[in-house]
């Protein structure tokens, strides 16, 4: 059996595969259809500091190979996170990372300030992607000044390790990683959803309450590939992928493209085990292929 | 309740006319306990058109068969593609899902379904019966052949029938059946149909201070919570219809009736 063990900054994971924020809930949720301990980490939704309610539904539409959503970071706020759900999963045997969403820069570093005193919680993924909200969020991730600004910030203010997602929609996303990267952060993953739109014909109306939202699902897979292979690149700090992995093949090609860990995301929707299938798979694909760790295809792409 | 993901072999597939038909599913293993108002989350095989799983109702539960009935209407891509399954074939469930129906403190009840709404009511009818709770039945359509099921129903209780175009039972909406005029008779009412048949419903009821709950159809992507794709605004703010629904008392939400 291959060492499938990977590191992102001082953090050790027992394997590549990570649930992607948004797509499995707390963890909990899903715990009659796999065993959680078995991942190497599950990124819990979408945090702020206040409570919100998220955007009016309709928040969903299929698409080819895809769905686009427009949830707008639906999530009771970081206490209420800290208090009653962080009980509740702290006992999960992985690394429980918390997914930081804002609008505003103080309340970046007010959530991450709270953050920095949990046991269980070894690191963050900043979102500075979410398309679906109008203030902030993804405003922060497309421009190289203000990602490489909130990165700062917030690298100041949290002491563990910092993973900053980033969003696809940008004209060059190797030119943002890298301002992240010189800005202090320990990792960056992508891809975020990328923005979208559905219409009823029949209706003549868009599909989403809110017009347009972010589009998931194995429809964005080449597009998350192409940027992971770009910003791995790029930059000298782990990439952790995502975008589009529907199984453990997926999931290899982007350790080829350069992503040092995975995240599985829409996939869960379909198959709420398959994240635990995925690490199996990869265990697999190690052993069909005679590598001894599975650090050995990170960006082993033949070209 | 434990929650499943199971390959189900198709033992029948039911044409009731050209918009409805009624798959019988069974398992090597016993099914697990399942309630009414509950759905499953249906994969959908063979149909590259098809993303998402597909929430359809428990229709009815024979546990001295191990046989799991779901009632769809062909509407889409997704359930056309139902349609076509035949004996022996496989379907992947993930099951059960959401909650149930209150049935404690009733004893008389009305179930109103609306065309394919009538889904989960048929299981409620069946559990209704067994707790010996009185139920009648008012059944509703665009047409005759939106009635379904009506003789299973009669098992259970006295069955009221509205069509828009007259065609069977009384002519005009459910809403103005002559049942209704005994709504104050009956402790609660328990529906399932179209969004603004079930408004209507929810504003007689309040009009006369009858209970009611309703069972909501929002389009979802997970099933179990973890997506947040499909809330409805509650009282208490926005709540998934997966796993806080899809069964809701009107109180709770927040509609304008
Ligand atoms: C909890 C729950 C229980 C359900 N139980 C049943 C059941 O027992 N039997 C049954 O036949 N159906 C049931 N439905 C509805 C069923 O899920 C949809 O009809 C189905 O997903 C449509 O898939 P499709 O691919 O055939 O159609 P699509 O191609 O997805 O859609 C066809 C058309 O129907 C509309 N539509 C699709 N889904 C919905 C929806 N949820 N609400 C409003 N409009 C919609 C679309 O906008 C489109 O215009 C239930 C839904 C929920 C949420
Ligand atoms: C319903 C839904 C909710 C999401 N919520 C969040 C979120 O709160 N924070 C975040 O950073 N990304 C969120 N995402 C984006 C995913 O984490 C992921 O980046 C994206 O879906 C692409 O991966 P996939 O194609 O494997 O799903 C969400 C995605 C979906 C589908
Ligand atoms: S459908 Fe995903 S939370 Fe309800």
């Amino acid at each position: 059996m291959a060492d499938l063990k990977v590191k992102i900054g001082a953090l050790e994971f027992k394997n590549p595969v990570l649930t992607a924020s948004g797509t499995f809930g707390y963890g909990h949720e899903f715990q009659d259809f796999l065993n959680i301990s078995r991942l190497g980490g599950i990124i819990v939704k979408g945090t702020t500091l206040e409570p919100r309610q998220g955007n009016p539904y309709p928040r969903m539409a299929e698409t080819p190979s895809g769905m686009l959503n427009a949830v707008g970071l639906q999530n009771k706020g970081i206490d209420v996170f800290i208090n009653e759900i962080y009980p509740q999963i702290k006992h999960f045997d992985t690394n429980i990372i918390v997914n930081v969403s804002g609008s505003k820069l103080e309340d970046y570093i007010a959530v991450v300030e709270k953050l920095n005193h949990l046991d269980r919680i070894p690191a963050i993924e900043l979102n500075i992607s979410c398309p679906n909200v109008k203030q902030g969020g993804m405003a922060f991730g497309t421009s190289c000044t203000s990602a490489a600004e909130v990165t700062k910030a917030v690298r100041a203010a949290y002491k563990k390790t910092l993973i900053v997602k980033l969003s696809p929609n940008v004209t060059n996303i190797a030119e943002i990683a890298k301002a992240v990267e010189d800005a202090g952060a320990d990792s960056v993953s992508l891809i975020n959803t990328l923005l979208g739109m559905a219409i009823d014909a029949e209706t003549r109306r868009p599909v989403l309450s809110t017009i347009t939202g972010g589009l998931s699902g194995p429809c964005i897979k080449p597009i998350a590939l192409r940027m992971v292979w770009q910003v791995s690149k790029a930059i000298k700090i782990p990439v952790v992928g995502l975008g589009g992995i529907m199984n453990a093949t997926d999931a290899v090609e982007f350790l080829l493209a350069g992503a040092t860990a995975v995240q599985i995301g829409t996939a869960n929707f379909i198959d709420p085990a398959i994240s635990e299938k995925i690490v199996d798979g990869i265990g697999e694909y190690c052993t069909r292929h005679n590598i001894a760790a599975v650090t050995e295809l990170i960006g082993a792409l033949k070209i | 309740m434990k929650k499943f993901i199971d390959d189900l072999t198709v033992c029948s597939n039911r044409k009731l006319n050209n918009d409805y038909f009624i798959l019988g599913l069974t398992s090597v293993k016993p099914l697990p306990a399942m309630l009414p108002g509950q759905f499953a989350e249906v994969k959908v095989e063979n149909n590259p058109a098809v993303f998402l799983r597909r929430p359809i109702s428990v229709h009815d539960v024979d546990y001295a068969k191990n046989i799991l009935y779901l009632l769809v209407k062909i509407v889409g891509e997704g359930t056309r593609t139902l349609s076509f399954l035949e004996t022996g074939n496989t379907l992947n469930l993930v099951y059960p899902l959401g909650n149930t129906f209150t049935t404690e403190d009733v004893k008389n009840v009305l179930l109103v379904g609306g065309g394919c709404g009538i889904a989960p009511l048929l299981y409620l009818a069946r559990h209704l019966h067994n707790l010996k709770i009185k139920t009648t039945i008012l059944l509703g359509g665009r047409t005759e052949t939106d009635i379904l099921e009506s003789e299973a129903f009669r098992q259970y209780g006295e069955v009221y029938i509205s069509t828009d175009d007259g065609s069977l039972g009384e002519k005009g909406f459910l809403t103005n059946n002559s049942i209704m005029a005994q709504i104050t008779n009956f402790d609660r009412l328990y529906c399932c149909g179209p969004l603004p048949m079930m408004k209507v419903l929810a504003a007689i009821a309040k009009q006369h201070q009858t209970d009611c709950e309703v069972s909501l159809e929002n389009t979802m992507a997970c099933g179990i919570g973890a997506c947040l794709c499909c809330v409805t605004p509650t009282t208490a703010g926005n709540k998934c219809v997966c796993t806080e629904g899809p069964v809701f008392n009107v109180k709770q939400l927040q509609w304008q009736i």
